[in-house]
């Protein structure tokens, strides 16, 4: 996968992950992928929620040693 | 480009801890691309009051509320085990573990998100609170600018 941007969330609790991902996403064009690494529980829910609601595409997730890793496409 | 929708958010209580939900969730309103208010009124206009001592004129009971009230955010109780401030200690320590944000911190995130902070001028004359002892870039209003952003507002919270 093409990955244009890796935003470090891990360690940052509920809401940072959520208003660190905005940022990043602000700084893509449409069509370019966010690679988000966060520790926060809730960023599953809250990324796919987030990413639905912003018009956005989560295309993947993957948990690696308790690291949760998430591609958005931006919309 | 599609009408942004809105959260209001009526913060009346001085909690620490309920302010910190106030705030996450305005943030998170914020990251979600509403536009976000928060209506500050009665002991939730403590949250943003400055932390230091301001020179203004006042009368009497003024004087004795706000010497009672929390200076600031970070000077706020928690709802619950208070314990005379040591539970406001203890959750600090909480926070820093879990590598949370603050309440001060949750308010400087707000404005650098551009949630808008509103004072109630009704309350403030009540509490005897000034424009100066609050913090710079927040608005002042009555119930009608607040119902204006609320009334074609999505989320509608009071805390």
């Amino acid at each position: 996968m093409n990955v244009d941007k890796v935003l470090d969330a891990k360690g940052l609790a509920c809401p940072m992950p959520i208003v660190k991902t905005k940022k990043a996403i602000n700084e893509l064009e449409a069509g370019q992928v966010l690679e988000i690494h966060t520790t926060d529980k809730g960023a599953k829910n809250d990324l796919s929620a987030w990413a639905k609601s912003g018009g956005h595409d989560l295309l993947k997730h993957e948990e690696e040693n308790s690291v949760l890793k998430f591609w958005i496409k931006k919309g | 480009m599609t009408e942004k929708k809105k959260t209001t958010i009526v913060l009346f209580s001085g909690d620490y801890d309920k302010a910190m939900a106030a705030y996450i969730i305005a943030n998170g309103a914020a990251a979600y691309d509403h536009e976000v208010t928060i209506f500050h009124t009665f002991w939730g206009l403590n949250a943003l009051r400055k932390d230091e001592d301001v020179m203004v004129k006042k009368g009497f009971l003024e004087k004795m509320f706000a010497k009672m009230m929390p200076k600031g955010a970070d000077k706020m109780g928690i709802s619950k085990m208070n314990f005379a401030g040591i539970g406001p200690k203890l959750i600090k320590n909480v926070i820093k573990k879990h590598n949370a944000l603050t309440l001060p911190q949750l308010i400087e995130m707000a404005q650098e998100q551009d949630v808008k902070l509103v004072a109630c001028t009704m309350t403030m004359d009540l509490l005897g609170l000034q424009q100066e002892e609050l913090l710079e870039q927040i608005e002042y209003a009555g119930v009608a600018a607040y119902l204006a952003d609320a009334e074609d507002g999505n989320v509608n919270l009071f805390i």
